[in-house]
């Protein structure tokens, strides 16, 4: 194997494995109670490539694992087993599941696959000898060795399915699994480690010949087992036994079986989606539902899209830096504006498509949590429903890999502190089942993520308590409002749950939603209703990366609104002005009433424009609040670079990062939403 | 394996070369040093972008050839009053940590070798109100060179 490239094999690996394990538990998890056919034959089909694949990349623990579980499920298909213990199965399968898992991340880490799954085999072994022997008729599949020592000699044509790639290196590992088993083993093409018999085999086959002791059932059970066979055709060539007619007809059943499968998704190492690691969850999510195997789409290494991003922004600047350059000022260039002018729309193009090609679903890090949630209930005994909503939503790459954690913890809170022990919800009068539900929906240019659980809901007073011992209260405790109460649990080391259970309970957990929330600059809100549940919201943005923004002057400096969030800009009149006895300012605009925020105040700077009249106001949304911001003056609308502060800055209220404008000037990104909490 | 043992010998005559090596700068006519390690570059005044809400002491960003770096005044750390920048003021750009940051001083004078025996920690007496940011003082000459204590320097 050396011969191959392994280092980019092993990384393909790893991206089709972890897509692999991901599906077998949503299957299993969504069919725990009761298997249908097509959820077998699915699982059936997950473990036969994970077999595959990690026997050819010789992760022989893995291999042995999913062959014991694939074995099962091959039981489970041609049987159907009545009075089959589901929950003992899903268990045994999510074991083997974890077991892959394990060792992926070690794998990934470049430790060595030392993971022992004796127990785990034995007991999925131990499992399917009992089913077979509640099954009466059934004779134990053991191989039958052949008594005497004579040697056959075989021939062997065997079909690759179609676009399965690598042709060379499948017929490599099938001609050294082979080894074991056979010898004399000669095979045309010849040489398989050649790239160009990748084409050969794929026009024409690949033909083996050899030797072996095996009887021919055995021989063909083997190649059977053959990663993305299409076709096999088996002859003995010295017909030393003779055929027994059912083997052969159960064989060609068989070999019919594995050819109707090539719909099957192509294989996700070949046929992955854009970017490496952007799981292509669509298939995931409708395991029934089958591809064509015609996916026009390649695997890309996230550091060139990263690096792709960096260049985009560089060229935002750049051309900003040239078109809006000093030395143009005054000068009458109606043609250069012109062709400056089809330049900014390629490069917005450019831009969108280098975004796009970030944007990554939420389905994969949704569905994950069905497998939370489904642990949870076990060990908890409680009764819930995950429903998932609009997790077709897609947000940029580096926004996804921090709010996965952030939702795990919601949910696992939700269940463990929010929704009731079955028997005390059927007391309330609720349904015994308890609902999670999981939304993913656009808001501007942010996305909100609910997570709304149907539980007791929040215990303020118990909260209140905890803030209170803790010393957290920061004001008189009357002036605190029920959703700045809520707000506690997210503080770093504060639990209500009196009892550590292994999920939550600790205080840690919550603290982790709203760090992992700030470096993505999102935040999180809290409502809840007692007795009827709570709703937690994550407003996360879209993308990190570049904003449409509105540059504005104050005191001397620049800042940077999102465009997303202003509604409009306007001249103030002095009568429409009133302030009321807490010298809140407003002002009466078309018939509604808007607070006035002044950004020199907010900021505590004094060389601003402080007369309104002179100054002007831009109204400014934030979910269904407005408020109108007063500053000097527009200068106009731009892209922004968004960079983030300097590290060694604390975090400013009110501000979300810097961008570089086009003349080299530095300009300070206004936080909106931080302009609305005071 | 050879290589790798020069490699490691290199690195370790580079890091001998520049060990005792300080960078002197002056505020009110008193000397200071920060190691050589830690200096990235010596830059005239940039245009600084003001930065609301921060202490005093951290004056705002500035551009660095791309990059958005912290810019603290370093007269208004030790307490000093405040001075209009002249052409002999600049930015001594540190690498501390994780934290690339400017450092605004009068002026900048040299990169001075003081040998380990001529450096001692300041008085244990603490009457001196600024000994907090210094740790040790070096002897050159007649002269003293007050060595920063980055640390605590940037400590908030």
């Amino acid at each position: 194997m050396a011969d191959f490239d392994r280092e980019s094999m092993l990384e393909m690996f790893i991206f089709e494995m972890n897509q692999l394990v991901e599906q077998l538990e949503q299957t299993v998890v969504q069919s725990e109670t009761e298997y249908n056919t097509d959820q077998i034959n699915e699982i059936f089909r997950i473990m036969h490539t994970i077999k595959g694949s990690s026997a050819m990349m010789m992760f022989d623990e893995i291999a042995r694992v999913s062959h014991v579980i694939e074995d099962l499920f091959y039981y489970l298909r041609e049987e159907s087993p009545q009075n089959l213990d589901y929950q003992s199965l899903s268990d045994l399968v999510l074991e083997g599941a974890d077991f892959v898992k394990g060792e992926l991340v070690k794998i990934q880490d470049g430790d060595e696959a030392d993971g022992n799954a004796g127990t785990l085999t034995e007991s999925i072994r131990r499992f399917l000898n009992q089913l077979k022997n509640d099954g009466v008729e059934e004779k134990p599949v053991e191989s039958v060795t052949p008594s005497d020592g004579s040697t056959f000699v075989y021939k062997a044509k065997i079909m690759f399915e179609n676009g399965c790639e690598m042709e060379n290196i499948r017929a490599y590992t099938l001609v050294h699994n082979l080894l074991d088993h056979a010898e004399n083993i000669r095979h045309i093409p010849t040489d398989v480690v050649d790239e160009e018999s990748t084409e050969i085999i794929r026009q024409n086959g690949f033909f083996v010949d050899f030797e072996s002791k095996k009887p021919f059932e055995e021989i063909e059970k083997h190649l059977l087992g053959t990663v993305y066979l299409q076709e096999l055709d088996l002859q003995e060539v010295t017909a030393a036994k003779e055929e027994k007619p059912a083997v052969k007809e159960a064989a060609e059943v068989a070999v019919e079986q594995v050819a109707e499968t090539p719909e099957i998704p192509a294989p996700p190492a070949v046929a992955a989606p854009v970017a490496a690691d952007t799981p292509n969850i669509a298939s995931a999510g409708e395991p029934g539902e089958k591809k064509g195997p015609a996916q026009h789409v390649i695997s890309v290494n996230v550091g060139k899209l990263d690096a792709l991003l960096n260049l985009m922004g560089e060229l935002v600047i750049s051309e900003a830096m040239v078109t809006q350059n000093s030395e143009l000022d005054g000068l009458q260039l109606d043609s250069f504006f012109k062709e400056a002018r089809q330049l900014r729309k390629i490069i917005n193009n450019l831009q969108e498509t280098v975004m796009s090609m970030r944007m990554v679903p939420l389905s994969g890090t949704f569905f994950k949590m069905h497998r939370i949630v489904r642990d949870m209930c076990r060990q908890l005994n409680k009764d819930v429903q995950l429903d998932i909503i609009g997790e077709e939503t897609e947000v940029d790459k580096n926004i996804i890999e921090h709010i996965s954690d952030p939702i795990m913890h919601i949910i696992r809170n939700s269940i463990d502190h929010g929704i009731e022990m079955p028997d005390t919800r059927q007391q309330l009068g609720k349904p015994r089942k308890g609902v999670v539900v999981l939304q993913a929906k656009h808001s501007g240019s942010d996305v909100l993520i609910i997570v709304k659980d149907d539980g007791g809901g929040l215990n303020r007073d118990k909260i209140m308590n905890k803030a209170r011992d803790q010393g957290m209260l920061r004001k008189p405790e009357l002036e605190y409002t029920d959703k700045e109460i809520y707000q506690f649990i997210f503080m770093a080391g504060f639990s209500t749950n009196t009892e550590v259970t292994a999920f939550s309970g600790r205080g840690v957990g919550m603290d982790v939603v709203t760090n992992n929330l700030e470096i993505v600059g999102g935040n999180v809100l809290v409502d809840s209703t007692p007795g009827s549940g709570s709703t937690f919201t994550l407003k996360i943005p879209l993308t990190l990366a570049i904003i449409e923004g509105m540059t504005i002057h104050m005191a001397g400096a620049k800042y940077t609104i999102p465009i997303a969030s202003i509604k409009r800009s306007f001249k103030p009149k002095l009568e429409n002005v009133f302030s009321d006895p807490d010298g809140n300012e407003m002002i009466t605009d078309r018939g509604e009433i808007y607070n006035i925020v002044r950004l020199y105040e907010f900021f505590g700077i004094d060389d601003a424009i402080t007369d309104l009249e002179d100054g002007i106001l831009i109204q400014i949304e934030n979910g269904d609040q407005f408020i109108c911001l007063m500053v000097d003056e527009l200068i106009g609308e731009q892209q922004a670079v968004v960079q983030s502060m300097p590290k060694y800055f604390n975090k400013i209220r009110g501000l979300s990062g810097c961008t570089l404008l086009g003349n080299g000037d530095i300009s300070l990104i206004i936080d909106v939403a931080g302009l609305f909490d005071k | 394996m050879t290589t790798d043992m020069m490699q490691l010998e290199e690195d370790t005559l580079k890091l001998d070369a520049i060990k005792d090596m300080f960078f002197i700068f002056e505020i009110d006519s008193e000397d200071y040093g920060v190691e050589v390690a830690n200096v990235k570059e010596i830059i005239s005044m940039p245009k600084i972008t003001k930065v609301p809400q921060l202490p005093a002491f951290i004056e705002g960003i500035i551009n660095l050839r791309g990059d958005l770096i912290g810019v603290l005044d370093v007269r208004k750390r030790f307490g000093k009053i405040p001075k209009e920048y002249d052409e002999e003021t600049c930015i001594v750009v540190i690498v501390y940590n994780q934290y690339t940051l400017g450092l605004i001083v009068d002026n900048v004078k040299a990169a001075l070798t003081i040998p380990a025996e001529n450096v001692a920690p300041p008085p244990s007496a603490k009457i001196n109100s600024y000994n907090q940011f210094i740790r040790n003082i070096g002897k050159v000459g007649d002269g003293v060179k007050l060595l920063l204590d980055l640390e605590r320097f940037l400590e908030q």
